[in-house]
């Protein structure tokens, strides 16, 4: 079974471990992250302003390229799956904004020329757009992945950071109840953890503050990190490589700050998923992790240190 | 300290601009202030989210562009999630921010000569992105 | 029979007589054919303006009686009261309305108004030629009352209509009367013990000879109409022989089975057979089988054995009985809106944020920690408690649109006692408008800061969470323009008012309306506040939208009054304005059978021809609109009278 795929900027980047344990684990469950051939970073932000079309030619163009392979498109950066799902949402219910985005779109010819199978249709919302735990859930389905699981987590702490993209405008994501959500537990259990619940798993890590006044950012992201700390968690997972930076990378900041600091491993909830699935470690690449995981997971679960 | 409250202040033609923008009603807030009790950047604001739309609700837009909160605003969208009157803050937000920035009020927040390679190489380029677009215009 | 018929003008002051030439009308209708009598006069409801048209009818020997002048919805019962004392029939007295018809809706247009007005009074003239005599029907009424729901409402309703000389049946569905109120610990703004003021009421009932008191039982259907209600109730065995039982409670004592109590709202447990609270009424337990090791495993039969006097049957079965009565009062109250639908308060599962009625528990000294309030966590003593105004109440967005009325009120009285009983502890109340509007609870509300220090902080919470063992509050003071953390021992959550379980389908089972908000619906909002517009249901309490305790009795007593005054009548009244079928040209092909919104016609399976019930009909029109033989009319407002209007209206 192959999905198309789409990665964003980061996922190719910053975050390949993400890109890489997704991809691996998707294997590993029975079915290809089909990467899109041609795609273009996603723009990151929505807008909120009512009259910008320019805000969402982006992402539109990437729904369009999308819908040359299939009727879904899968992605794992929440930042992505916001930005395209309400993109989405515009185009199959603002005629006017429908019209301008097309327009532009069919004057991108010679982009779209090289793409295959260009058939020059409009878009006009004919894909939809999933997350990467969605097609978990309803396609390959949590059992199966309990099936597959190779690895025994022990009685390992995990706890699974929704940050805020993926949740919120809930009315319009409609991806899970935005103030107690349960997806990330469901996929947890299967997987054979102990499910953290923790009260700072909804609120924002502070986003892309890091890069304007990175102490607010910080300051965001330390509430979080306390959080699942006093819950007693050994280990956060996260879906968004702006959440994992703010939480894993700027821990060294926030032991600078706060004497006594507990610093807790961060992970991509797929790097967890491969390590359960029992996928080799080069494709999890734990290197780029600030606070090294290698240690408490090799102590809860018999997982080969180093 | 006093203000004077005019029907053509609270009428004026950039708060109007601001609504349209926005698509928010100004009139539905009745400041209960859960946005600014939700916000998890709102210790850093001058200006807490209630605040800046009780001003706008008085016509007073001026300290509204001059303050730092607009500028802080990370767009986690808690505010809007949870008010009881469905008011999205973040828009309003997102529109003060176009308006400034629009009609270049002010120097831009995060100048793009500014974003070093370092920085860049460090940070994942979605942050980069993201506040440039927000911050930047 | 000749026509003679008398048209009388009115003035209305300016309101009419300002845009319309009133004289000129007068003198054009003297001259129309059927009229006799033609004049007009400033105010005709006036007492002499009554008296023109009653000394009219006596000298001209009028056969019918047009008033032109306001609405009939105002006046039209006066004048053809008027017509009766003048020996008329009142069902030959029309009104043409050329106030807020005419008038009031033509000022820039006198000539053309004034043209109107000629054609409508013509079109009612013609209209009155062919009205005929009607007398109002009489249905034979049975002076029984209904109450549903025993809380203080209903006692107060029950024991009203009793008092007024006739018997009622008071249905509740649980174990004992008395409601939501019997689990109060003390009521604003007196303070006085809730319990000490209702169980005389409650014990009133139960020994009123003119009430019987069926409690454990539900209402299972209902038929009929006003004066005539057939109604079945399901009487849920508890499995002890009342006429036997002492009430001692051995049973209890004994019984091995624990379940989380709904009177103490599962801050402590009950046994599977239970007599609720101390004070029930009557004060005999039930046995809740779901919960029963008897029935659920087939062990044990303690309760059995252990009976001094064999009160315990575990073969009962439940009953239903059929009574017949003529007036119903719904007054099933209210319930809180779940927790469980706030997720950022916790959604229920945090033991230190409690709601509303749990805390009246805590601070009932019959409660289950005897009146000292207590952390549920561990039961140490709150040094910080929160209490939040408008929890899911003014949120159209995304709960209940409305303002619940008397949350304001009672968690100030909740901060008050919490503050009379741990003295060195700090109340912190949040709201976004403080509502004080009784009587006496303005100076209540200002007794809290100022005598008992509870501190009011204006803003609504955004988040509620538990960390290091203390619940943390996340709130904001709109005032100073601060956000504030609270790291609280205690939240107490003001929920909003929703109508109790199970109302919305007894509603649909009587067939009353209810509005968006699942309340019953009344009459009009301003003047008939305790009726429904179904006739024959009446309502009292929080049933019909939220209300603290002094508007819950007073509506009852008028709901009572309203069942007091229809019973005063030997038999009950209806209009005549209503549909007929013409039983040689009805064809039985039973349209109006299925159109009707009443249930009124019926079909005549004999003579193959249907019919209209005169005691239901509400005259509505549907029947006779949908009558493919115009077999069905409209008494008084016939086709024929119809076609007649429209072609005087329109006449040059």
């Amino acid at each position: 079974m192959k999905i198309p795929y789409y990665p964003g900027c980061t996922l190719h980047e910053r975050a390949r471990d993400f890109d890489m344990s997704a991809k691996e684990s998707a294997k590993a469950l029975g079915f290809e992250l089909d990467e899109m051939p041609i795609w273009t970073c996603c723009g990151a932000v929505f807008p909120l302003v009512t009259d910008s079309v320019m805000d969402i030619l982006a992402p539109v163009r990437n729904l369009s390229y999308a819908s040359r392979m299939g009727d879904k498109v899968v992605t794992l950066c929440s930042f992505c799956y916001h930005v395209l799902k309400r993109a989405n949402k515009v185009m199959r219910e603002d005629p006017e904004k429908q019209e301008k985005a097309n327009l532009f779109l069919r004057a991108d010819t010679e982009r779209r020329e090289s793409i295959e199978s260009f058939t020059g249709e409009d878009y006009t919302g004919q894909v939809d757009v999933l997350h990467y735990i969605e097609f978990l859930r309803d396609v390959v389905g949590y059992d199966e992945v309990k099936n597959r699981v190779k690895q025994n987590l022990g009685d390992l702490r995990v706890a699974p950071y929704y940050g805020c993209m993926l949740l919120r405008p809930a009315k319009e994501l409609e991806f899970d109840d935005p103030e107690q959500p349960t997806i990330f537990e469901g996929l947890l259990e299967a997987m054979g953890c102990d499910v953290v619940d923790f009260p700072m798993k909804t609120e924002c890590c502070g986003g892309f503050q890091i890069v304007n006044d990175e102490e607010i950012a910080i300051s965001c992201s330390r509430t979080v990190v306390g959080s699942a700390v006093k819950r007693d968690a050994d280990i956060i997972v996260t879906t968004c490589p702006l959440c994992q930076y703010n939480l894993d990378r700027k821990q060294e900041e926030m032991a600078e700050r706060v004497q006594g600091f507990r610093k807790l491993p961060v992970v991509y909830f797929t790097q967890l998923l491969g390590v359960a699935l029992g996928i080799d470690e080069k494709y999890l690449d734990f290197t780029d992790n600030y606070v090294d995981p290698r240690p408490v997971l090799a102590a809860r679960c018999a997982v080969r240190e180093g | 300290m006093r203000i004077t409250l005019t029907g053509e202040a609270i009428k004026d033609e950039l708060i109007r601009r601001v609504v349209e923008l926005s698509g928010q009603n100004l009139g539905a807030c009745y400041q209960c202030g859960r946005c600014s009790a939700g916000c998890p950047v709102v210790e850093d604001m001058d200006i807490v989210p209630s605040e800046v739309i009780r001003l706008l609700q008085l016509g007073q837009l001026e300290p509204v562009l001059r303050s730092q909160t607009i500028w802080i605003c990370a767009s986690c969208l808690q505010c809007a999630s949870r008010c009881p009157k469905g008011v999205e803050f973040s828009s309003i937000c997102d529109a003060l921010r176009a308006i400034v920035l629009r009609q270049r009020l002010s120097e831009p927040k995060v100048d793009a000569d500014e974003v070093t390679p370092a920085m860049v190489s460090d940070a994942p380029q979605m942050g980069v992105v993201g506040a440039l677009r927000k911050l930047n215009g | 029979m000749e026509s003679r018929i008398g048209v009388f003008v009115c003035h209305c002051g300016s309101n009419i007589a300002g845009v319309v030439d009133t004289k000129r009308v007068a003198e054009e209708l003297s001259g129309y054919p059927g009229v006799v009598y033609s004049t007009d006069y400033t105010y005709m409801c006036s007492d002499p303006g009554q008296n023109l048209v009653k000394e009219a009818i006596k000298e001209h020997d009028l056969t019918g009686v047009i008033v032109a002048a306001c609405s009939p919805t105002l006046h039209e019962a006066t004048f053809r009261k008027a017509a009766t004392n003048a020996g008329m029939n009142p069902y030959r007295v029309e009104i043409a309305n050329i106030r807020e018809q005419c008038s009031w809706v033509h000022q820039g247009e006198k000539d053309r108004a004034t043209e109107k007005a000629i054609r409508v009074i013509r079109s009612m003239v013609e209209k009155a030629k062919l009205d005929e005599s009607l007398d109002p029907i009489s249905v034979p009424m049975t002076h029984r009352a209904l109450v549903v729901g025993g809380g203080v409402a209903g006692i107060q309703a029950a024991l009203d209509i009793a008092n007024a000389g006739y018997e009622v049946i008071l249905v509740e569905k649980s174990p004992s009367i008395g409601g939501h109120m019997a689990q109060l610990s003390e009521t604003f703004p007196t303070l006085d013990c809730s319990q000490c003021i209702l169980t005389p009421k409650m014990v009133e009932a139960s020994q009123h000879p003119r009430i019987r008191l069926l409690t454990y039982s539900e209402i299972d259907e209902v038929s009929g109409y006003v004066g005539n209600f057939k109604v079945k109730i399901k009487k849920r065995t508890p499995y002890v022989n009342r006429d036997v039982c002492t009430g001692c409670g051995l049973c209890s004592e004994k019984c091995p089975s624990k379940t989380p109590s709904e009177f103490e709202e599962g801050l402590a447990m009950r046994k599977a057979i239970y007599t609720p609270f101390p004070q029930a009424v009557p004060n005999k337990p039930v046995l809740d089988a779901e919960h029963c090791l008897y029935f659920q495993k087939g062990k044990c039969g303690i309760c059995q054995k252990i009976c001094p006097v064999d009160a315990i049957d575990y073969e009962m079965k439940d009953e239903f009985v059929e009574e017949e009565v003529g007036a119903i009062v719904v007054a099933t109250g209210y319930d809180l809106y779940p927790i469980a639908n706030i997720g950022e308060y916790g959604g229920g599962e945090i033991p230190d944020v409690v709601d509303s009625l749990q805390f009246e528990r805590l601070l009932s000294a019959s409660g289950p920690t005897g009146g000292e309030v207590r952390r549920p966590s561990n039961g140490e003593v709150p040094k910080e408690v929160v209490f939040l105004t408008c929890v899911g109440s003014r949120d159209p967005e995304m709960h209940l649109p409305y303002c619940s009325k008397v949350c304001c009120m009672y968690l100030t009285k909740h901060a008050m006692l919490y503050k009379h009983n741990v003295h060195d502890g700090q109340a912190y109340l949040f709201y976004m408008d403080v509502r004080t509007a009784g009587k006496g609870y303005e100076e209540f509300y200002q007794r809290a800061s100022e005598e008992d220090d509870v501190l009011y902080v204006r803003g609504k919470v955004s988040k509620i969470f538990e960390e290091d063992g203390k619940v943390y509050v996340w709130g904001v003071d709109t005032l100073t323009g601060k956000k504030v953390e609270i790291a609280a021992d205690m939240v107490v959550l003001g929920l909003g008012m929703v109508p109790s379980a199970g109302a919305r389908e007894l509603a649909n089972k009587l067939k009353i309306h209810t509005d968006a908000g699942g309340f019953l619906s009344e009459a009009h909002p301003k003047l008939r506040p305790v009726e429904s517009l179904a006739p024959g249901f009446f309502l009292a309490g929080a049933a019909q939208g939220p209300k603290d305790i002094p508007e819950a009795v007073a509506q009852a007593s008028g709901a009572a009054s309203k069942v007091a005054a229809l019973f005063a009548e030997q038999e009950y009244h209806r209009e005549p304005v209503i549909a007929v079928i013409d039983e040689d040209t009805c064809a039985g092909c039973r349209v109006c059978v299925s159109v009707c919104p009443y249930d009124a016609a019926e079909f005549d399976d004999e003579k193959q021809i249907a019919r209209i019930q005169e005691a239901i009909c509400e005259g509505c029109g549907a029947c006779i609109a949908a009558c493919p033989s115009g077999s069905a009319q409209q008494r008084n407002l016939t086709d024929n009278q119809i076609y007649r209007m429209v072609t005087a209206a329109l006449e040059d």
